[in-house]
Protein backbone atom coordinates (compact mmCIF):
# COMPACT_ATOMS: atom_id res chain seq x y z
CA UNK A 1 0.00 0.00 0.00
CA UNK A 2 1.32 3.42 -0.82
CA UNK A 3 0.12 6.72 0.50
CA UNK A 4 -0.28 9.60 -1.89
CA UNK A 5 1.45 12.74 -0.67
CA UNK A 6 1.94 15.97 -2.57
CA UNK A 7 5.61 16.99 -2.70
CA UNK A 8 6.35 20.53 -1.54
CA UNK A 9 9.52 22.57 -1.26
CA UNK A 10 10.62 24.49 1.86
CA UNK A 11 9.79 27.79 0.10
CA UNK A 12 6.22 26.73 -0.60
CA UNK A 13 5.26 24.67 2.44
CA UNK A 14 3.77 27.55 4.45
CA UNK A 15 1.81 28.76 1.42
CA UNK A 16 0.54 25.25 0.70
CA UNK A 17 -0.67 24.97 4.30
CA UNK A 18 -2.32 28.39 4.09
CA UNK A 19 -4.16 27.27 0.94
CA UNK A 20 -5.53 24.25 2.77
CA UNK A 21 -6.60 26.34 5.71
CA UNK A 22 -8.44 28.70 3.36
CA UNK A 23 -10.09 25.68 1.74
CA UNK A 24 -11.45 24.53 5.12
CA UNK A 25 -9.01 21.75 5.94
CA UNK A 26 -8.38 20.79 9.58
CA UNK A 27 -4.74 20.38 10.59
CA UNK A 28 -4.35 16.80 11.85
CA UNK A 29 -0.65 16.56 12.62
CA UNK A 30 2.84 16.29 11.14
CA UNK A 31 5.08 13.24 10.92
CA UNK A 32 8.84 13.18 10.60
CA UNK A 33 10.54 10.12 9.13
CA UNK A 34 14.28 9.51 8.81
CA UNK A 35 14.76 8.47 5.18
CA UNK A 36 18.50 7.84 5.56
CA UNK A 37 21.42 9.34 7.47
CA UNK A 38 21.12 12.65 5.66
CA UNK A 39 17.49 13.18 4.65
CA UNK A 40 14.20 13.50 6.51
CA UNK A 41 10.62 13.41 5.30
CA UNK A 42 8.27 15.85 6.99
CA UNK A 43 4.66 14.95 6.28
CA UNK A 44 1.79 17.38 6.86
CA UNK A 45 -1.60 15.72 7.35
CA UNK A 46 -4.92 17.51 6.79
CA UNK A 47 -8.53 16.43 6.96
CA UNK A 48 -11.59 17.66 5.13
CA UNK A 49 -14.93 15.85 5.04
CA UNK A 50 -13.26 12.80 6.62
CA UNK A 51 -10.72 12.55 3.78
CA UNK A 52 -7.02 12.93 4.52
CA UNK A 53 -4.59 14.88 2.38
CA UNK A 54 -0.84 14.75 2.87
CA UNK A 55 2.05 17.06 1.93
CA UNK A 56 5.59 15.70 1.82
CA UNK A 57 8.65 17.86 2.40
CA UNK A 58 11.94 15.99 1.82
CA UNK A 59 14.76 17.93 3.36
CA UNK A 60 18.35 17.52 4.64
CA UNK A 61 18.36 16.98 8.40
CA UNK A 62 20.52 20.02 9.10
CA UNK A 63 18.01 22.37 7.40
CA UNK A 64 15.79 24.94 9.03
CA UNK A 65 12.19 24.31 8.01
CA UNK A 66 9.79 27.27 7.94
CA UNK A 67 7.34 26.84 10.81
CA UNK A 68 3.67 26.65 9.86
CA UNK A 69 2.57 28.03 13.25
CA UNK A 70 1.74 31.44 11.71
CA UNK A 71 -0.93 29.53 9.74
CA UNK A 72 -1.82 26.70 12.13
CA UNK A 73 -0.91 27.68 15.69
CA UNK A 74 -1.69 24.11 16.76
CA UNK A 75 1.45 22.91 14.97
CA UNK A 76 3.70 24.37 17.68
CA UNK A 77 3.63 21.17 19.73
CA UNK A 78 4.44 18.77 16.92
CA UNK A 79 7.15 21.03 15.49
CA UNK A 80 8.77 21.15 18.92
CA UNK A 81 8.43 17.36 19.18
CA UNK A 82 10.24 16.94 15.85
CA UNK A 83 12.94 19.36 17.01
CA UNK A 84 13.43 17.22 20.11
CA UNK A 85 13.34 13.79 18.53
CA UNK A 86 14.93 14.41 15.11
CA UNK A 87 17.02 17.52 15.68
CA UNK A 88 15.39 19.28 12.75
CA UNK A 89 15.06 23.01 13.31
CA UNK A 90 11.93 25.05 12.64
CA UNK A 91 12.27 28.77 11.91
CA UNK A 92 9.63 31.14 13.24
CA UNK A 93 8.07 28.77 15.78
CA UNK A 94 5.31 30.49 17.78
CA UNK A 95 6.46 28.84 21.03
CA UNK A 96 9.99 27.44 20.85
CA UNK A 97 10.96 25.03 23.63
CA UNK A 98 14.51 24.91 22.28
CA UNK A 99 14.79 21.10 22.21
CA UNK A 100 13.36 20.68 25.72
CA UNK A 101 9.70 19.80 25.14
CA UNK A 102 10.28 16.17 26.13
CA UNK A 103 13.99 15.77 26.72
CA UNK A 104 16.13 17.16 29.49
CA UNK A 105 19.77 18.12 29.13
CA UNK A 106 21.09 14.67 30.06
CA UNK A 107 19.00 12.84 27.45
CA UNK A 108 20.51 11.74 24.12
CA UNK A 109 20.12 14.40 21.42
CA UNK A 110 17.74 13.70 18.54
CA UNK A 111 17.17 10.05 19.52
CA UNK A 112 14.91 9.28 16.52
CA UNK A 113 17.39 10.52 13.93
CA UNK A 114 19.73 8.20 12.07
CA UNK A 115 23.37 9.26 12.27
CA UNK A 116 24.93 12.19 14.08
CA UNK A 117 23.02 15.43 14.39
CA UNK A 118 23.62 18.82 15.91
CA UNK A 119 20.65 19.33 18.19
CA UNK A 120 22.26 21.77 20.60
CA UNK A 121 19.88 24.37 21.99
CA UNK A 122 20.00 27.74 20.34
CA UNK A 123 20.88 30.75 22.50
CA UNK A 124 18.04 32.70 24.02
CA UNK A 125 17.58 31.61 27.62
CA UNK A 126 15.42 28.97 29.15
CA UNK A 127 12.47 27.52 27.27
CA UNK A 128 9.06 29.09 27.87
CA UNK A 129 7.57 26.19 29.81
CA UNK A 130 10.46 25.79 32.25
CA UNK A 131 9.02 26.16 35.78
CA UNK A 132 12.23 27.80 36.91
CA UNK A 133 12.23 30.28 34.09
CA UNK A 134 12.23 33.87 35.29
CA UNK A 135 10.50 35.17 32.13
CA UNK B 1 -1.87 45.71 37.73
CA UNK B 2 1.34 43.68 38.27
CA UNK B 3 1.49 40.23 36.74
CA UNK B 4 2.60 37.09 38.53
CA UNK B 5 3.76 33.79 37.10
CA UNK B 6 2.22 30.81 38.87
CA UNK B 7 3.28 27.22 38.20
CA UNK B 8 0.36 24.79 37.90
CA UNK B 9 1.53 21.19 38.19
CA UNK B 10 3.26 18.93 37.36
CA UNK B 11 1.96 17.62 40.71
CA UNK B 12 -1.49 18.97 41.46
CA UNK B 13 -4.46 17.39 43.31
CA UNK B 14 -6.66 17.58 40.23
CA UNK B 15 -4.14 16.11 37.80
CA UNK B 16 -4.01 12.33 37.49
CA UNK B 17 -0.84 12.68 35.41
CA UNK B 18 2.00 15.19 35.36
CA UNK B 19 1.77 18.25 33.17
CA UNK B 20 3.11 21.68 34.00
CA UNK B 21 1.37 24.92 33.05
CA UNK B 22 3.13 28.21 33.38
CA UNK B 23 0.29 30.63 34.14
CA UNK B 24 0.76 34.35 33.80
CA UNK B 25 -1.82 35.88 36.13
CA UNK B 26 -3.08 39.43 36.55
CA UNK B 27 -5.41 39.97 39.50
CA UNK B 28 -6.35 36.27 39.62
CA UNK B 29 -7.21 36.26 35.92
CA UNK B 30 -5.13 34.13 33.55
CA UNK B 31 -3.44 36.20 30.85
CA UNK B 32 -1.26 33.48 29.29
CA UNK B 33 -0.79 29.75 29.70
CA UNK B 34 2.15 27.77 28.34
CA UNK B 35 2.27 24.00 28.79
CA UNK B 36 5.46 22.08 29.57
CA UNK B 37 5.72 18.35 29.01
CA UNK B 38 8.42 15.74 29.39
CA UNK B 39 7.65 14.17 32.77
CA UNK B 40 6.55 10.78 31.39
CA UNK B 41 8.08 10.68 27.90
CA UNK B 42 9.04 7.09 27.02
CA UNK B 43 9.82 7.16 23.29
CA UNK B 44 7.59 4.16 22.59
CA UNK B 45 7.50 4.92 18.84
CA UNK B 46 11.21 4.15 18.68
CA UNK B 47 10.53 0.56 19.77
CA UNK B 48 9.09 -0.10 16.31
CA UNK B 49 12.69 -0.35 15.13
CA UNK B 50 13.54 -3.29 17.43
CA UNK B 51 10.19 -5.09 17.98
CA UNK B 52 8.56 -6.92 15.12
CA UNK B 53 5.25 -5.72 13.76
CA UNK B 54 3.27 -8.33 15.75
CA UNK B 55 4.99 -7.41 19.03
CA UNK B 56 4.16 -3.75 18.43
CA UNK B 57 0.54 -4.52 19.36
CA UNK B 58 1.64 -5.03 22.96
CA UNK B 59 3.70 -1.84 22.80
CA UNK B 60 0.92 0.41 21.47
CA UNK B 61 -1.53 -1.03 24.00
CA UNK B 62 0.73 0.43 26.65
CA UNK B 63 0.68 3.95 25.26
CA UNK B 64 -2.35 4.50 27.47
CA UNK B 65 -4.16 2.24 29.91
CA UNK B 66 -7.51 3.94 29.64
CA UNK B 67 -7.80 3.53 25.88
CA UNK B 68 -5.43 0.60 25.27
CA UNK B 69 -7.99 -1.19 23.10
CA UNK B 70 -8.29 1.82 20.78
CA UNK B 71 -4.53 2.03 20.28
CA UNK B 72 -4.25 -1.60 19.27
CA UNK B 73 -7.37 -1.27 17.11
CA UNK B 74 -5.93 1.69 15.21
CA UNK B 75 -2.57 -0.01 14.81
CA UNK B 76 -3.91 -3.37 13.59
CA UNK B 77 -6.31 -1.63 11.19
CA UNK B 78 -3.35 0.24 9.71
CA UNK B 79 -1.35 -2.98 9.28
CA UNK B 80 -4.37 -4.87 7.92
CA UNK B 81 -4.95 -2.15 5.30
CA UNK B 82 -1.27 -2.28 4.35
CA UNK B 83 -1.30 -6.09 4.00
CA UNK B 84 -4.73 -6.29 2.36
CA UNK B 85 -6.20 -8.48 5.12
CA UNK B 86 -9.98 -8.80 5.25
CA UNK B 87 -11.11 -9.10 8.86
CA UNK B 88 -13.99 -11.57 9.51
CA UNK B 89 -17.35 -9.86 10.21
CA UNK B 90 -17.69 -11.36 13.71
CA UNK B 91 -14.31 -9.91 14.68
CA UNK B 92 -15.38 -6.47 13.44
CA UNK B 93 -18.47 -6.53 15.66
CA UNK B 94 -16.51 -7.80 18.65
CA UNK B 95 -14.06 -4.95 18.16
CA UNK B 96 -16.94 -2.47 18.32
CA UNK B 97 -18.26 -4.02 21.54
CA UNK B 98 -14.94 -3.84 23.36
CA UNK B 99 -14.18 -0.39 21.94
CA UNK B 100 -17.46 0.98 23.24
CA UNK B 101 -16.94 -0.63 26.65
CA UNK B 102 -13.62 1.18 26.69
CA UNK B 103 -15.29 4.46 25.77
CA UNK B 104 -17.81 3.99 28.58
CA UNK B 105 -15.26 3.31 31.27
CA UNK B 106 -13.09 6.20 30.03
CA UNK B 107 -15.98 8.67 30.04
CA UNK B 108 -17.19 7.48 33.45
CA UNK B 109 -13.66 7.82 34.79
CA UNK B 110 -13.56 11.35 33.41
CA UNK B 111 -17.02 12.32 34.70
CA UNK B 112 -15.86 11.29 38.17
CA UNK B 113 -12.60 13.21 37.90
CA UNK B 114 -14.49 16.22 36.56
CA UNK B 115 -16.77 16.15 39.63
CA UNK B 116 -13.64 15.90 41.76
CA UNK B 117 -12.16 18.96 40.02
CA UNK B 118 -14.90 21.18 41.42
CA UNK B 119 -15.07 19.42 44.78
CA UNK B 120 -18.15 17.21 44.33
CA UNK B 121 -16.63 14.18 46.06
CA UNK B 122 -19.80 12.13 46.54
CA UNK B 123 -20.64 12.41 42.83
CA UNK B 124 -17.07 11.41 41.98
CA UNK B 125 -17.39 8.23 44.06
CA UNK B 126 -20.88 7.46 42.78
CA UNK B 127 -19.73 7.62 39.14
CA UNK B 128 -16.66 5.50 39.77
CA UNK B 129 -18.87 2.94 41.50
CA UNK B 130 -20.85 2.66 38.25
CA UNK B 131 -17.62 2.45 36.25
CA UNK B 132 -16.57 -0.63 38.23
CA UNK B 133 -19.34 -2.60 36.53
CA UNK B 134 -17.74 -1.91 33.15
CA UNK B 135 -14.31 -2.85 34.50
CA UNK B 136 -15.79 -6.12 35.77
CA UNK B 137 -17.28 -6.75 32.31
CA UNK B 138 -13.91 -6.22 30.70
CA UNK B 139 -12.26 -8.59 33.14
CA UNK B 140 -14.97 -11.23 32.67
CA UNK B 141 -14.79 -11.09 28.86
CA UNK B 142 -11.08 -10.52 28.26
CA UNK B 143 -9.28 -11.55 31.45
CA UNK B 144 -8.05 -8.04 32.15
CA UNK B 145 -9.64 -4.94 33.61
CA UNK B 146 -7.64 -2.31 31.75
CA UNK B 147 -5.30 -3.60 29.04
CA UNK B 148 -7.74 -6.00 27.43
CA UNK B 149 -5.41 -7.24 24.65
CA UNK B 150 -8.14 -8.54 22.35
CA UNK B 151 -6.86 -7.27 19.01
CA UNK B 152 -4.55 -9.22 16.75
CA UNK B 153 -3.64 -8.52 13.16
CA UNK B 154 -6.50 -10.04 11.19
CA UNK B 155 -9.13 -10.07 13.92
CA UNK B 156 -9.54 -10.69 17.65
CA UNK B 157 -8.18 -13.32 20.00
CA UNK B 158 -11.33 -13.83 22.10
CA UNK B 159 -15.00 -14.56 21.50
CA UNK B 160 -18.11 -13.75 23.49
CA UNK B 161 -20.14 -16.76 24.56
CA UNK B 162 -23.96 -16.47 24.69
CA UNK B 163 -23.72 -16.32 28.51
CA UNK B 164 -21.23 -13.48 28.31
CA UNK B 165 -23.46 -11.63 25.85
CA UNK B 166 -26.40 -11.94 28.26
CA UNK B 167 -24.21 -10.76 31.12
CA UNK B 168 -23.18 -7.68 29.10
CA UNK B 169 -26.81 -6.82 28.32
CA UNK B 170 -27.89 -7.25 31.94
CA UNK B 171 -25.02 -5.12 33.23
CA UNK B 172 -25.62 -2.43 30.63
CA UNK B 173 -29.23 -2.15 31.78
CA UNK B 174 -28.05 -1.59 35.35
CA UNK B 175 -25.44 0.92 34.20
CA UNK B 176 -27.96 2.78 32.05
CA UNK B 177 -30.41 3.06 34.94
CA UNK B 178 -27.73 4.31 37.29
CA UNK B 179 -26.28 6.78 34.78
CA UNK B 180 -29.73 8.18 33.97
CA UNK B 181 -30.40 8.55 37.71
CA UNK B 182 -27.43 10.95 37.84
CA UNK B 183 -28.49 12.96 34.78
CA UNK B 184 -30.33 15.69 36.66
CA UNK B 185 -27.39 16.18 39.03
CA UNK B 186 -24.74 16.11 36.31
CA UNK B 187 -26.50 18.41 33.87
CA UNK B 188 -28.82 20.62 35.96
CA UNK B 189 -27.27 20.97 39.39
CA UNK B 190 -26.93 24.67 40.32
CA UNK B 191 -23.39 24.38 41.68
CA UNK B 192 -22.11 22.33 38.75
CA UNK B 193 -23.56 24.79 36.25
CA UNK B 194 -22.10 27.68 38.23
CA UNK B 195 -18.64 26.07 38.04
CA UNK B 196 -18.77 24.92 34.41
CA UNK B 197 -21.12 27.02 32.30
CA UNK B 198 -19.39 29.81 30.41
CA UNK B 199 -15.94 28.57 31.53
CA UNK B 200 -13.20 27.84 29.01
CA UNK B 201 -15.33 28.75 26.01
CA UNK B 202 -14.12 27.57 22.61
CA UNK B 203 -16.09 28.64 19.55
CA UNK B 204 -16.59 26.17 16.70
CA UNK B 205 -14.32 28.13 14.34
CA UNK B 206 -11.58 28.21 17.00
CA UNK B 207 -11.95 24.49 17.68
CA UNK B 208 -11.58 23.68 14.00
CA UNK B 209 -8.67 26.03 13.46
CA UNK B 210 -6.84 24.65 16.49
CA UNK B 211 -7.24 21.08 15.22
CA UNK B 212 -9.39 19.93 18.15
CA UNK B 213 -10.86 16.45 18.19
CA UNK B 214 -13.43 14.39 20.04
CA UNK B 215 -15.71 15.76 22.76
CA UNK B 216 -13.76 19.05 22.76
CA UNK B 217 -14.66 19.57 19.09
CA UNK B 218 -18.20 18.22 19.38
CA UNK B 219 -18.75 20.27 22.56
CA UNK B 220 -18.13 23.33 20.37
CA UNK B 221 -20.90 22.33 17.99
CA UNK B 222 -18.88 20.53 15.29
CA UNK B 223 -20.36 17.17 14.26
CA UNK B 224 -17.13 15.29 13.58
CA UNK B 225 -16.66 11.72 14.78
CA UNK B 226 -14.07 9.38 13.31
CA UNK B 227 -16.45 6.43 13.71
CA UNK B 228 -18.33 7.89 10.74
CA UNK B 229 -15.47 6.51 8.61
CA UNK B 230 -17.23 3.18 9.12
CA UNK B 231 -14.22 1.17 10.32
CA UNK B 232 -14.80 -2.15 12.16
CA UNK B 233 -18.60 -2.60 12.05
CA UNK B 234 -19.60 1.04 12.59
CA UNK B 235 -20.78 1.31 8.98
CA UNK B 236 -23.50 -1.23 9.84
CA UNK B 237 -24.66 0.49 13.03
CA UNK B 238 -26.93 3.49 13.40
CA UNK B 239 -25.58 6.51 15.26
CA UNK B 240 -25.05 10.25 14.95
CA UNK B 241 -22.25 12.28 16.55
CA UNK B 242 -23.21 13.76 19.92
CA UNK B 243 -22.96 17.53 19.56
CA UNK B 244 -23.46 20.38 22.03
CA UNK B 245 -23.23 23.97 20.80
CA UNK B 246 -22.09 26.01 23.82
CA UNK B 247 -18.35 25.27 23.67
CA UNK B 248 -17.82 25.52 27.44
CA UNK B 249 -16.84 23.02 30.14
CA UNK B 250 -20.47 22.13 30.75
CA UNK B 251 -20.99 21.33 27.05
CA UNK B 252 -17.92 19.09 26.95
CA UNK B 253 -19.20 17.22 30.01
CA UNK B 254 -22.65 16.88 28.46
CA UNK B 255 -21.16 15.37 25.29
CA UNK B 256 -19.34 12.72 27.31
CA UNK B 257 -22.40 11.97 29.43
CA UNK B 258 -24.54 11.46 26.30
CA UNK B 259 -21.79 9.39 24.68
CA UNK B 260 -21.97 6.91 27.58
CA UNK B 261 -25.62 6.31 26.65
CA UNK B 262 -24.69 6.22 22.96
CA UNK B 263 -22.09 3.51 23.65
CA UNK B 264 -24.72 1.41 25.47
CA UNK B 265 -26.93 1.71 22.39
CA UNK B 266 -24.08 0.78 20.03
CA UNK B 267 -23.17 -2.31 22.08
CA UNK B 268 -26.81 -3.43 22.08
CA UNK B 269 -26.95 -2.95 18.31
CA UNK B 270 -23.70 -4.84 17.81
CA UNK B 271 -24.81 -7.74 20.02
CA UNK B 272 -28.16 -7.97 18.24
CA UNK B 273 -26.41 -8.17 14.85
CA UNK B 274 -23.37 -10.22 15.92
CA UNK B 275 -22.74 -12.60 13.02
CA UNK B 276 -21.39 -16.12 13.32
CA UNK B 277 -18.01 -16.96 11.88
CA UNK B 278 -14.27 -16.87 12.34
CA UNK B 279 -12.48 -14.64 14.83
CA UNK B 280 -9.46 -13.87 12.69
CA UNK B 281 -8.03 -14.14 9.21
CA UNK B 282 -4.71 -15.75 8.45
CA UNK B 283 -1.74 -13.41 8.16
CA UNK B 284 0.95 -14.16 5.60
CA UNK B 285 3.93 -12.07 4.65
CA UNK B 286 5.12 -8.80 6.10
CA UNK B 287 3.79 -5.26 5.79
CA UNK B 288 5.31 -3.02 3.15
CA UNK B 289 4.45 0.52 2.23
CA UNK B 290 3.23 3.65 3.94
CA UNK B 291 -0.19 4.44 5.33
CA UNK B 292 -2.34 6.03 7.99
CA UNK B 293 -5.14 4.83 10.22
CA UNK B 294 -7.66 6.62 12.39
CA UNK B 295 -10.15 5.60 15.07
CA UNK B 296 -12.32 7.54 17.50
CA UNK B 297 -10.76 7.17 20.92
CA UNK B 298 -12.78 8.32 23.98
CA UNK B 299 -10.86 11.60 23.86
CA UNK B 300 -11.16 12.02 20.10
CA UNK B 301 -9.49 11.11 16.84
CA UNK B 302 -6.46 8.86 17.20
CA UNK B 303 -4.08 8.95 14.23
CA UNK B 304 -1.37 6.44 13.30
CA UNK B 305 1.20 6.76 10.54
CA UNK B 306 2.98 3.50 9.66
CA UNK B 307 5.88 2.94 7.27
CA UNK B 308 7.24 -0.53 6.53
CA UNK B 309 9.87 -1.79 4.14
CA UNK B 310 8.91 -5.48 4.12
CA UNK B 311 11.10 -6.48 7.06
CA UNK B 312 10.04 -7.85 10.44
CA UNK B 313 10.37 -4.43 12.01
CA UNK B 314 8.53 -1.32 10.90
CA UNK B 315 10.65 1.62 9.88
CA UNK B 316 8.36 4.19 11.51
CA UNK B 317 5.27 4.31 13.70
CA UNK B 318 3.98 7.76 14.54
CA UNK B 319 1.13 8.17 17.00
CA UNK B 320 -0.87 11.39 17.29
CA UNK B 321 -3.11 11.09 20.32
CA UNK B 322 -6.23 13.19 20.94
CA UNK B 323 -4.82 15.06 23.93
CA UNK B 324 -1.85 16.12 21.79
CA UNK B 325 -4.39 17.66 19.39
CA UNK B 326 -6.41 19.31 22.16
CA UNK B 327 -3.55 20.90 24.13
CA UNK B 328 -3.27 23.95 21.81
CA UNK B 329 -6.95 24.62 22.54
CA UNK B 330 -6.18 24.64 26.25
CA UNK B 331 -3.64 27.40 25.62
CA UNK B 332 -6.44 29.34 23.94
CA UNK B 333 -9.17 28.58 26.51
CA UNK B 334 -7.31 29.55 29.65
CA UNK B 335 -6.63 33.28 29.10
CA UNK B 336 -9.50 35.21 30.70
CA UNK B 337 -10.54 32.55 33.23
CA UNK B 338 -10.05 32.88 36.99
CA UNK B 339 -7.20 30.99 38.59
CA UNK B 340 -9.76 29.05 40.65
CA UNK B 341 -11.35 27.72 37.44
CA UNK B 342 -8.10 26.43 35.92
CA UNK B 343 -8.54 22.86 37.30
CA UNK B 344 -12.03 22.67 35.80
CA UNK B 345 -10.94 23.98 32.40
CA UNK B 346 -7.86 21.73 32.30
CA UNK B 347 -9.94 18.67 33.19
CA UNK B 348 -12.55 19.58 30.58
CA UNK B 349 -10.26 18.46 27.73
CA UNK B 350 -9.78 15.09 29.51
CA UNK B 351 -5.99 15.34 29.36
CA UNK B 352 -4.10 12.09 29.01
CA UNK B 353 -0.43 12.83 29.40
CA UNK B 354 0.92 9.31 28.99
CA UNK B 355 -0.86 9.28 25.60
CA UNK B 356 0.50 12.69 24.73
CA UNK B 357 4.10 11.90 25.52
CA UNK B 358 4.13 8.22 24.54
Amino acid sequence: MSMEAIAVSPEHVVGACAERKAAGYRFVTMTCVAVDEHMLDVLYHFDKDMELEHLRLRIPKDSCVPSITPVFFAAFLVENEIQDLFGLRFCGLAIDYKHSLYLDEAAPKAPFCKGAVDASPRPGGKPPGDPESSE
Amino acid sequence: MPVSVIPFGPQHPVLPEPIHLKLTVEDEVIREAVPALGYVHRGLEKLAEIRDFQQMIQIVERVCGICSMMHSLCYVQGIEAMMGIEVPPRAKYLRVIWAELHRMHSHLLWLGLFADSFGFESLFMEIWKIREKIMDLQEATTGNRVIVSVNVIGGVRRDLSPEQQRMILTTLKDVEDEVRRLEKTLLDDYTIKKRTKGKGVLRSDQALELGCVGPVLRGSGVAKDTRLLGYAAYNELSFQPVVEPDGDCHARGKVRYREVLQSIDLIRQALSKLPDGELSASVRGRPEGEGTARVEQPRGELFYYIRADGGRQLSRVRIRTPTFANLPALVTMLPGVYLSDVPVVVMSIDPCISCTER
